[in-house]
Parts: C-alpha cells; sequence; structure tokens
C-alpha cells in the first residue's frame, strides 16, 4: 500500500508559505525519537514532514525514483532520513541523522536516533540536547526492554518532557483496552524514574492518524496530535540562571591591534554556562582562587552590561590574574562544588568495557584532565531497575554509578541543577574514542577565595 | 536591561557556532576556515569576528579555486578577506593538474571530483588539523548524519558508521597525527536561518545571489549560466533570463532560478514560498542517491 494516497502536497501551499517572513523571535524545540528496530522511528519523522507540508517537490521526486528502484513502488517514508546507502539497502537507520521543519509556532530540530546496535550511544548523542523525547512503542509487542531503556536513559539524562508515541495503532484494531494496558505497563516503572511530564498518544506514523491531523479512529482519545504537542509543550528555560559560571575557552589577547585603546585588553572569551553576570560583579577565579571584579563585558556588537547563559561574551576583569583555557569564573553566591574525589552516572558506549584503575581523559566545559575509574559503584538491571552493586566492569550499553579521581580538581555542579557544568565525557587514550558521558553528583565541597586579600 | 532571559531562534544558532569556534581555537594547533565566498561562508566569516575581536583572526582562510568559479564570487571572495585583514590562501584545481596531483578522467570536464585532493593536499602543506567549513545538515542528507566534529584519517576519510558521539556541548577534538578534523559551526541552521542572519547582520553578499540578467542554455532540466567551458551547442536552447543563484558550485553546473528578488527581504519571501530544495539545482547531487555520501567518504568537505 503506498503511504501516499493523499493528494501531492505541491499543489497545496507550504506551511512557511502561509506564514510568509515567520515574525521573530521564534523559539526552537528540540527533540528525539527513540525506539527499537520497525517501531516506525523514520516513517514517524517522514509523516511529520510530510503532513506539516516540510517536504520539497525534489526531496518527493528523489523517493519517487527509490520507489521504483528498491521499494516495488511503493514509497517508503523512511528514506527521506536513512540518508547512507548502507541504511536504504538494510533499511534500517545506522546514525543518528537531524532534520528542521517549522512550522509557525515554532522551529523543530529533531535527532532520529536508531533503536538497535550503538543504541545507548545513539540516543545519547541525540537525546543530551533535547527538550522532549519521543518513546515509539510498537502497539502489538507493548513495552519491551528496548522501551525501558529508553525511558531510563531519557530521565538519567533529565530530558524535561516525554511522549510515548503508541504506533502501529491500525494493527490492533485501535484499540483502547490496548493502548491503555500499554500506559499502565509504564505507569509500573515511571514513577522509580525522575520523569516528570509524560504523554500518552495513539497513533499510526504509516497511515498519518493522530501524528499532524487527529484521527476519526481514536474517538476515545481526547488529547492532542504529536505535533500539536510538540508545538505547545511548554519549554520554558532549559538553562540555569542561578550561579554565574564562565568556563574560559579562549583568552582574548590582541597581539597587534592597530587600536592602541586595545594594547593592554586581556579577555576571557566562552560561553556562561550558567547564571547572570553584570559589570561591577565581583566574581571568584579558579584555579587561581582570587576574586576581582568585571570590568567589561565585551561582545562584537557593543560592550554589554548584562549577559547570561548560554550567551558566548568576552569578559575583561579588573585585577591581571592567571586565567587560561580550563579556568572558570564564577559569581560568589551559588559557589560552584570542586574536588578531584567524583561520584557520577554514566552510559558506557564502547564495546572495551569500563574497568576499575584504568585511566582516561575526562572533558569538562572547556577542561581536559586525566582521570582514573576508582569504583564501580553499581550497574542498572534495565528489566527491573535495580542498582546491582560493585559490578565487575561496565560493557556496551550500560548504565551505572562510578566514582573517579582526576589529576587536577573540577569546579562543577550536580548535573541535576545544571548540565552544562554537570556533564562530561570520557575519551579513551590511544584510541581518542569518545566512550562515556557522565553526569556529575554534587560535591560536598564548594570553591572559595585562597584568601581575603581581594575581598572588601 | 533584557526583561526577560530568552534568546530567540538566530541567538541561540549564533551562541552555539560562537561556541564551537572558540573550541576549535582552543583545541587545535593549526586550524583554517573554508571560504568560498557563498552565503554559508559568509556568516561562517561573521560568526568568526563576533568568537574572535578584539584580535585577529586566529585562523587564515582557504579556498578551493576550481578555475570553474564565477567570476563575481572569486571578486567578492578576495576583496572581502582583506576587508577583514584576514589571510586567504587560495590553492588551484589548474596548478594541480598542472603538476599531476589531480589528474583528470579522459573527458572528465567536472572539478567535482579534482577539488578533493587539491583540499587534501593544502591540508598536507599547511599541517591544518582542523577546517572550519560552511556545511549544514538541512543541505542534504549524507549531511544530515555529520557531526559538529566530523572526524578524518589520514587519508582525509568519512566513516559514517563510526563517528564519535556527540554529547551536549562536549566535542571531542583528540586527534592521532596524521589526523583532521572538519568542523561545522553551522550544522544546526536552516537555508531560511542563512538568510535572516545576513539580513540580521547586514552583510554583504556576491552580487549573483541578486536577481540579474544572463545568457543561459537549458541542460539537464535546468537553466544554466552559459559559459565558455561548455560553450552552448547548436541544438540547444540559449536565452536572456532574468535569473539568480541559490546555491552556488561550479559555473557548469549551478542552476539558475528565474526570480525578481533584487533584495535580501525578497531572497527570505521566495525560500518561504518555494517548493524545492536548495540543492535541486546542483547538478552535482543529483548524479546518483549517494552522490554527497561518496564524495564525503573520499574526503570532500
Amino acid at each position: 500500500m503506498s503511504v501516499l494516497a493523499s493528494p501531492s502536497p505541491s499543489s497545496a501551499p507550504s506551511v512557511l508559505a502561509a506564514l510568509g517572513t515567520p515574525p521573530l523571535p521564534v523559539d526552537i524545540l528540540r527533540f528525539n525519537t527513540c525506539g527499537s528496530v520497525d517501531d516506525g522511528k523514520s516513517t514517524l519523522i517522514g509523516r511529520l514532514l510530510y503532513d506539516s507540508k516540510s517536504l520539497m517537490e525534489d526531496q518527493l521526486e528523489a523517493l519517487e525514483r527509490s520507489a521504483d528502484i528498491t521499494g516495488g513502488g511503493a514509497i517508503n517514508l523512511a528514506n527521506l532520513t536513512d540518508g547512507l546507502r548502507a541504511e536504504r539497502e538494510q533499511g534500517i537507520t545506522i546514525d543518528v541523522a537531524y532534520r528542521y521543519f517549522a512550522t509557525p509556532r515554532r522551529k523543530f530540530i529533531i535527532a532520529d536516533t536508531p533503536g538497535h546496535v550503538q543504541y545507548t550511544r545513539n540516543m545519547v548523542t541525540g537525546a543530551s540536547n533535547a527538550n522532549v523525547s519521543i518513546i515509539l512503542v510498537d502497539a502489538r509487542l507493548g513495552v519491551i526492554e528496548q522501551s525501558r531503556r529508553h525511558t531510563a536513559i531519557a530521565s538519567l539524562l533529565r530530558i524535561p518532557h516525554l511522549v510515548v508515541a503508541v504506533n502501529k495503532m491500525d494493527l490492533v484494531g485501535w484499540s483502547e483496552a490496548r493502548f491503555n494496558e500499554i500506559r499502565e505497563q509504564f505507569e509500573t516503572f515511571l514513577p522509580r524514574l525522575d520523569i516528570k511530564d509524560v504523554k500518552f498518544i495513539p497513533i499510526s506514523a504509516l497511515n498519518g492518524d493522530n501524528v499532524v491531523t487527529p484521527s476519526g479512529n481514536t474517538p476515545w482519545y481526547p488529547g492532542p496530535t504529536l505535533l500539536g504537542h510538540l508545538e505547545g509543550v511548554h519549554i520554558g528555560s532549559d538553562w540555569n540562571l542561578n550561579g554565574f559560571r564562565l568556563p574560559v575557552q579562549w583568552v582574548n589577547r590582541p597581539n597587534n591591534p592597530t587600536d592602541a585603546q586595545l594594547h593592554d585588553f586581556r579577555g576571557f572569551s566562552g560561553q556562561i554556562a550558567g547564571g547572570i553576570v553584570r559589570t561591577g560583579q565581583k566574581v571568584l577565579v579558579m584555579p587561581a582562587g582570587l576574586v576581582t571584579t568585571v570590568k567589561e563585558i565585551w561582545t562584537y556588537d557593543g560592550s554589554v552590561a548584562e549577559a547570561f547563559c548560554p550567551q558566548s561574551v568576552t569578559l575583561v576583569l579588573a585585577d591581571d590574574i592567571d586565567t587560561s583555557r580550563g579556568s572558570m569564573i564564577v559569581g560568589l553566591d551559588n559557589p560552584a562544588g570542586t574536588g578531584t574525589e567524583l561520584h557520577a552516572k554514566i552510559c558506557w558506549m564502547h564495546s572495551r568495557p569500563l574497568e576499575r584503575g584504568k585511566k582516561y581523559f575526562l572533558k569538562h566545559t572547556t577542561s581536559t584532565v586525566q582521570a582514573v575509574v576508582t569504583e564501580l559503584v553499581h550497574r542498572l538491571n534495565i528489566e527491573t531497575l535495580d542498582p546491582e552493586p560493585a559490578p565487575a566492569a561496565l560493557a556496551m550499553n550500560d548504565l551505572g554509578e562510578i566514582r573517579l579521581r582526576t589529576a587536577k580538581p573540577l569546579y562543577y555542579d550536580g548535573y541535576a541543577v545544571n548540565r552544562l557544568t554537570g556533564s562530561f565525557i570520557l575519551i579513551e587514550q590511544g584510541t581518542n574514542a569518545t566512550v562515556a558521558a557522565g553526569m556529575l553528583l554534587p560535591s560536598h565541597e564548594v570553591v572559595k577565595p585562597e584568601s581575603d586579600d581581594f575581598m572588601i | 536591561m533584557p526583561t526577560s532571559y530568552h534568546l530567540d531562534h538566530l541567538q541561540h544558532l549564533e551562541t552555539e557556532a560562537i561556541h564551537i569556534m572558540r573550541e576549535v581555537a582552543g583545541e587545535f594547533e593549526r586550524p583554517a576556515l573554508l571560504f568560498s565566498g557563498g552565503k554559508d561562508s559568509i556568516c561562517l566569516l561573521r560568526l568568526a569576528e563576533k568568537a574572535f575581536r578584539p584580535s585577529e583572526l586566529p585562523l587564515p582562510l582557504l579556498n578551493v579555486d576550481t578555475g570553474h568559479h564565477f567570476p563575481e564570487l572569486n571578486e567578492f571572495r578576495d576583496r572581502r578577506a582583506k576587508q577583514l585583514g584576514a589571510k586567504l590562501i587560495v590553492r588551484r584545481v589548474e596548478d594541480a593538474i598542472a603538476s599531476g596531483t589531480a589528474i583528470p578522467a579522459p573527458g572528465e570536464i567536472s572539478r567535482n571530483r579534482l577539488q578533493i585532493p587539491v583540499l587534501l593536499a593544502a591540508i598536507e602543506e599547511y599541517r591544518f588539523d582542523a577546517c572550519i567549513g560552511g556545511a549544514r545538515r538541512d543541505e542534504e542528507k549524507a549531511r544530515a548524519k555529520e557531526r559538529f566534529f566530523s572526524f578524518r584519517d589520514s587519508f582525509g576519510q568519512w566513516d559514517p558508521k563510526n563517528q564519535r558521539p556527540e554529547i551536549w556541548n562536549l566535542y571531542n577534538g583528540r586527534l592521532n597525527p596524521g589526523d583532521n578534523m572538519r568542523v561545522f559551526p553551522l550544522s544546526n541552521w536552516t537555508e531560511m536561518d542563512v538568510w535572516e542572519y545576513i539580513r540580521q547582520e547586514e552583510l554583504e553578499v556576491p552580487s549573483i545571489y541578486f536577481s540579474h540578467t544572463r545568457k543561459c542554455v537549458r541542460r539537464g532540466g535546468q537553466w544554466l549560466p552559459v559559459n565558455d567551458i561548455l560553450p552552448p551547442k547548436p541544438t540547444e536552447t540559449v536565452r536572456d533570463l532574468v535569473v539568480r543563484v541559490r546555491t552556488i558550485g561550479d559555473i557548469i553546473s549551478t542552476g539558475l532560478v528565474e526570480s525578481p528578488a533584487a533584495t535580501v527581504d525578497d531572497i527570505i519571501a521566495e525560500i518561504a514560498a518555494a517548493r524545492v530544495t536548495e540543492r535541486g539545482s546542483r547538478a552535482d547531487d543529483k548524479s546518483s542517491e549517494a552522490a554527497m555520501e561518496d564524495r564525503k567518504k573520499a574526503g570532500y568537505f
């Protein structure tokens, strides 16, 4: 059956055309889709793009060409996102694919994350910056291990909103009882996870029911369509605005300035990773441990009196303090945690397992340090969601908790409080492979000035 | 003072791109920025100014001149680099053919494949460890799979099945000798975002993006500019048309769109109403479904 039974969208105006030039500001919602093989993720994205008239004629032509060659004539919406030859040949998604579309309400960035091999790795990649995660469940199969794993990862990454899209409802006769059964399966384990907002939506990605247009097959479902929900969900601020943090990325020192005023210019460039900074504010510079004052917040578009997370700025400080890439400039209220003994939740993403005593590079904000794994605290059992204490190793796709010791102190926050200063990656020495994503638990110790000399 | 601590979509994309530019400056020894004079790399240059001013740009600009460029593009490229006081390195496919670094197949006129060895040779010559490019994920479906930091081995090859996971804003820039990184700060930008940014920043773009009258020849279902490399055959239709380019490739393969758009506002309105993608006018991508993927695996940026 061709899924493109409806008239070609080329005859209808595009959403953007109807809109004309979109009025600013428009916000961006990032979401990712996860499910296992054949749950219909790529089809769902194809459907979202197709029904929201975000597909262009040449993309449809390319789809039709590939249908003639490989699909026996039936158009496969998954071919829109499966961009690699091996993916089209095998009918699977290999790597995270990003897609972009807009409606009058919002701009959307979709990360399509494959659900088979390397799924944890891909899902963590696709979901780490997401506002919303969509978990696809095949209505015939209900909750399977993958559904539990994806939900646990979404919880671990603290994705603010979750959507459970119960797909292939057409294959279970649009049964309300089956839909409720799956919702109850989820609700048995959801309370054990850190997820605040979950929405269940019955859909058929193949036929388009409740994706963009409300379905006549689900009179018992009073809620929004999937796109309606994505357009309306309140994403508020994902950024932490309490506790100023500026990880120094680059020291900005003009070498040969033609402008005499810039002779002594020394700025610290970076993206604000938390809080708000104002000129005249006292800040603590780590690792120097000295307090100074923000003299100027320099930007290309002129100096500003105030800047906030996640803006990119260049700070000029009142005193000359030894500061370089990897330093952290922090506000005096809500001081950052610090230490070399770290406790973290972790997703392991490499075929060589994590073992106690191994050394890695740890990249946290703009600082890369050596780290040694001192303890494997537990491994999460995905079936039961129970922690299994003191495992011998963490294998690919395992979630767990570990302790590490770093060669130099980090300046950080708990991941639950600040995603940007509470996250790190581990890099294998030698191969330089990224092997783990880590989420720090709060520190017991906080940064403080070396001496009070600069304090007033 | 802002009344709400909220970024609109362009501010959001801008701060993400500046962060990536500064990560490159912070983590690599010898980075370069690929600047063609096209609209995407024009945005890249503004972002580099925002990332690094008041300092000088800490990286040179690099362009591979295929010898089939629109003259308007090269003129703009040279002028813009000069305005910024940036070092511009140009490596020419013609020179590579003359020296035997790039060898055309019998009858091969397109420079699409031949620019790859020229880019790789320039990277080797200057020992560049990172090249910032203006590619966007919305351009093409192989590009939709690209990371911000795209790792290349010593042959410049992209291995789409074995990419480094990219989590939060933590980019792994570690390389072994001979390895190389391609970095794409505009990954999350769409064609519309690029033009909205050009409007917001009041950036100059080459004149061929705007409507002008040009002799065009009908080939492969598109209007191509009449040029000396592949002159019209007597059997081909030639017309004077009012056209502009939507995306710029080589002069022998860049389809022109009939358009009255004379200002950036006109272009934005035109894109909003467009029914084909930007790459729909590039013959180089139409040769097969995996055309871009194959070129990227061979070292294309």
